[in-house]
């Protein structure tokens, strides 16, 4: 009796099997041109011009709430929520007007008066306005705020306004219902480009009060889409904001963003329509992109570097010497040749050409290994360096360098003929960066930076003062903390650059990194989509995109 | 039979108790800094420390065990860390979507697997055994990542039969209500949209089903060998049955208990090793999200996507035991 049932299951399993498998033989049997037509069929779903977007990318948003974020996956997805006071142009880091018309600052460069557009709505239907505006900086700004929710940090407010304590922003208070006054404790030369960032969206106070915790995952605010769907590891759909401010935009109905994690399954997914964007091209695809008619590159705008990094708290890399001569010892052009397919520019400074202040007088330590060599013999190692090494290289790729592995493996055979033993270690990549951070198993490590909003403060500052956090060199120069300090409360541009270039000629002698490229990240898409602008900062907005 | 379940449940609980605290101390031996991983490389040391505290990482560990255990008890699985969601919540599409591949990959692997073990049985050292075998043998040492990529370049982008990623139709989606989505177009009433998501079914289903299938068809046909030398097989052939029934029905029945541990064995390891093929794939399977909770040091996620992973691999084996006594009546005498 039993064994009858079991039978029986196994029976149905076996049917079914055999089901689903003739119906896939009949696929494969039936003429294949009418499957390809189904297929073609599936990705335009009426004859009509499309007006959905799928896009793939690497990895999936950690949150929807723009100001708790400080990933770019997140960010790109609250981009197209949110709307800031200000924002930047299209596909550069220029300021200009968005939530805020207009705005007045004061001859002390300490009170910023800004004019909001009117007749703005949240996705929500509430009214965005001055009060709005004074919630959204309240909430961000103030430690015991009600809708700091548990576990959320405002990094972005802190790390670009002054962590508690150290606020450069003193108030912000709503004048009337359509203009914001901004009161600072200490000019801060890139205000409006820090404002411009997609953390400090505006986002829905009646959303936040009424969805609390759950904001994060729902998130509402003025910007061209409208928040859908999540599907976590999947896919985020979002809809067209039909009341949106800006005249005729968004151009799309939907952008459904999906998550496929593999380079080669997602530009294969490219390939056979199942996405219309890809984000993320390996340099390795570039020659069957470029050779397929039915597609297209869009490079983005290069604005990062890719580094080498010395740890300067342990011997013998705590001695400038030692460290110039391993910038003598790294062949940075063959590097980009092999690994970069031509997507990528030599770095000589800490911060990429395309930003302002950029120092283009320096020259580079030109690739010498005898020079390498009589260097370690000044410092006193004439036979090489006596110990070996540990050279963190990164497991993942990332916009600014595709096989970190690969790379090291190329410098590390260049170390070798100095007579510097150095071993590649590649841990998991949150490991790696506790590690990195910590400065205590690696002697050198590759990292890499991506701008955040067109300030070189964001680079120079953010990653070699003595004080900031992502400093993983422990590199400590007190003349450049100075120029770097004074840079930030200098309001006038052309000083600011003085003092950035300033800043630049000093790291480059004391050479805590070797900078080694700036490469521009490549994206594909369908050729026939047009109107995508990407953006220095890694987050724009989709409204533009449309087919043709 | 009765007696027999409730003997094999009662020996579960060391098993389950053993396993928390297996997946425990090995989360606990990561080493690394949650608050960091969370807050991302921006994040300032005073946001760091008061999430640590927040999370309750500054206890010694045992008292985060207890009080982990604690609520386990209570059926609470826990809150992601990154997402705030609770787990039993959130885990529940992953393990749907899991679940349809797994299911899809067994009925693959038992379909053909079974039969080809069979007839290689049958026809001992004939071509079709050699050839099977051989396939067999390469299925086993097939790398599945090289596998799937391999299957989309040729039935995805050469030949345009198949799509090569995902689920179902993004663009004319099916709403979602069992997060099976067979069933849910079935529910939904759209069959082009089944027939749809039979196809997004086909590809990861064989990548993932093609390790289980050799070693079934491998186990099979030696299970069979040993069988259908015996006494009663000789009997039921001197009898004058037809062969196909003296295979089939006498033989296969004797053949099948440890083609069901390698069956039981192998649908439990998928359950958790579907990762590579859910990357390939794009399928949000269970394995992914477990991953991807390892990046982001979800601790919570990771000790319950572990543990319920390890429940039902356990669950399975209790199963395929049951099988056996409902196979094998002297079993459950024993």
């Amino acid at each position: 009796m039993r064994v009858k049932r079991w039978s029986s299951v196994v029976l149905v399993m076996m049917l079914s099997a055999a089901v689903a498998l003739t119906g896939c033989g009949s696929s494969n049997n039936g003429a294949a041109g009418t499957n390809a037509g189904t297929n073609g069929g599936e990705n335009t779903p009426s004859a009509s011009v499309q007006d959905t977007l799928i896009i793939g990318r690497g990895g999936d948003s950690a949150s929807l709430d723009a100001a708790i974020v400080t990933d770019g996956e997140s960010l790109k997805i609250a981009h197209q929520v949110y709307d800031s006071l200000v924002e930047y142009k299209e596909g550069t880091t220029e300021v200009q007007g968005s939530l805020a018309e207009d705005w007045a600052v004061s001859e002390d460069g300490l009170t910023y008066t800004f004019n909001l557009r009117q007749g703005v709505k949240f996705h929500d239907g509430t009214d965005f306005n001055a009060d709005a505006v004074v919630f959204n900086f309240t909430r961000w700004s103030d430690p015991a705020s009600e809708y700091k929710f548990e576990g959320d940090s405002f990094d972005y407010y802190d790390s670009m306004f002054g962590p508690d304590g150290k606020r450069v922003i003193k108030e912000v208070k709503a004048s009337d219902a359509s203009t914001v006054e901004i009161t600072l404790n200490q000019p801060q030369a890139p205000f409006l480009q820090n404002l411009a960032m997609t953390s400090f969206g505006i986002a829905s106070p009646t959303a936040i009060q009424e969805k609390k915790e759950n904001f994060k995952n729902e998130p509402v605010g003025t910007g061209p889409f409208v928040f859908k769907e999540w599907k976590r590891n999947d896919s985020i759909t979002l809809e067209k904001n039909v009341d949106y401010w800006k005249e005729g935009l968004p151009k799309l109905n939907k952008v459904i963003v999906r998550s496929i994690p593999d380079n080669s399954a997602r530009f294969n997914a490219l390939q056979s329509g199942e996405i219309d964007l890809m984000e993320d091209l390996s340099p390795d695809d570039l020659a069957t992109l470029e050779a397929n008619s039915e597609l297209q590159k869009i490079e983005r705008p290069s604005n990062n570097v890719g580094y080498v990094g010395f740890n300067l708290k342990k011997e013998p890399f705590n001695d400038v010497k030692v460290r110039q001569a391993l910038s003598h010892a790294v062949n940075k052009q063959a590097i980009i040749d092999a690994f970069f397919a031509g997507q990528a520019e030599p770095a000589k400074n800490p911060m990429p050409p395309s930003l302002w202040g950029y120092n283009d007088s320096i020259t580079d330590y030109e690739y010498d290994l005898e020079k390498a060599k009589s260097l370690l013999a000044d410092a006193g190692y004439a036979d090489g360096l006596p110990g070996e090494y540990t050279f963190y290289a990164m497991p993942v790729p990332r916009p600014y360098m595709p096989d970190g592995k690969k790379v090291a493996e190329v410098i590390q055979a260049d170390f070798e003929k100095i007579g510097v033993k150095v071993n590649i270690e590649s841990p998991e990549w949150a490991t790696y960066l506790d590690d990195a951070q910590a400065g205590e198993k690696d002697d050198l490590f590759m990292l890499g930076w991506t701008g955040d909003n067109g300030d070189p403060d964001n680079f120079l500052y953010a990653l070699l003062d003595k004080d900031a956090s992502n400093n993983y060199s422990y590199y400590a120069n007190d003349e450049l903390h100075e120029l770097l300090v004074a840079a930030q409360t200098e309001t006038e541009q052309s000083k600011r650059e003085e003092l950035y270039k300033q800043a630049q000629e000093i790291i480059k002698v004391d050479a805590p990194w070797i900078p080694l490229v700036h490469t521009t990240p490549l994206l594909a898409a369908k050729a026939n989509l047009k109107g995508y602008v990407p953006a220095p900062t890694g987050t724009e907005y989709y409204s533009n995109i449309h087919f043709e | 039979m009765k007696a027999y379940i409730l003997k094999r449940l009662f020996i579960m609980i060391p098993v389950l108790i053993g396993m928390t605290i297996i997946v425990f101390s090995i989360i606990h031996a990561i080493p690394g800094d949650p608050a960091e991983t969370i807050l991302g490389q921006k994040a300032t040391e005073q946001s760091k420390e008061a999430l640590r505290e927040q999370l309750g990482l500054n206890n010694p560990w045992y008292q985060q065990y207890f009080t982990y255990m604690g609520d386990l008890l209570k059926g609470d699985l826990g809150q992601s860390i990154r997402t705030r969601v609770p787990i039993a919540q959130e885990i529940t599409p992953y393990l749907a979507a899991t679940a349809e591949l797994t299911i899809a990959a067994m009925a693959f692997a038992i379909f053909f697997g079974v039969n080809a073990g069979i007839i290689s049985a049958w026809k001992q050292n004939s071509w079709f055994d050699y050839i099977s075998m051989l396939i067999a043998l390469i299925g086993v040492s097939m790398p599945i990542f090289w596998l799937g990529l391999m299957e989309q370049w040729i039935f995805s982008l050469k030949l345009h039969w198949l799509p090569s990623i995902g689920r179902m139709n993004q663009r004319d989606p099916v709403e979602a209500v069992t997060n099976l989505y067979l069933i849910d177009s079935m529910i939904a009433g759209r069959w082009d949209q089944l027939w749809t998501v039979v196809r997004h079914l086909i590809l990861p289903s064989v990548a993932l089903g093609t390790i289980p299938m050799a070693v079934i068809a491998r186990m099979t046909r030696s299970s069979m060998l040993e069988v259908m030398s015996s006494d009663f097989v000789r009997t039921a052939r001197a009898k004058g049955l037809s062969q196909f029934i003296v295979v089939y029905k006498h033989a296969l029945k004797n053949a099948f208990i440890p083609v069901l541990t390698v069956i039981g064995l192998q649908t439990g390891a998928l359950l958790g090793g579907a990762v590579l093929t859910e990357t390939i794939f794009a399928w949000p399977g269970v394995g992914r999200y477990i991953y991807e909770a390892i990046s982001s040091r979800d601790y919570p996620v990771i000790q319950s996507g572990i543990l319920i992973i390890a429940f039902l691999f356990v669950f399975i084996n209790l199963i395929v035991d049951l099988l056996y006594a409902a196979v094998d009546p002297r079993i459950r005498y024993r």
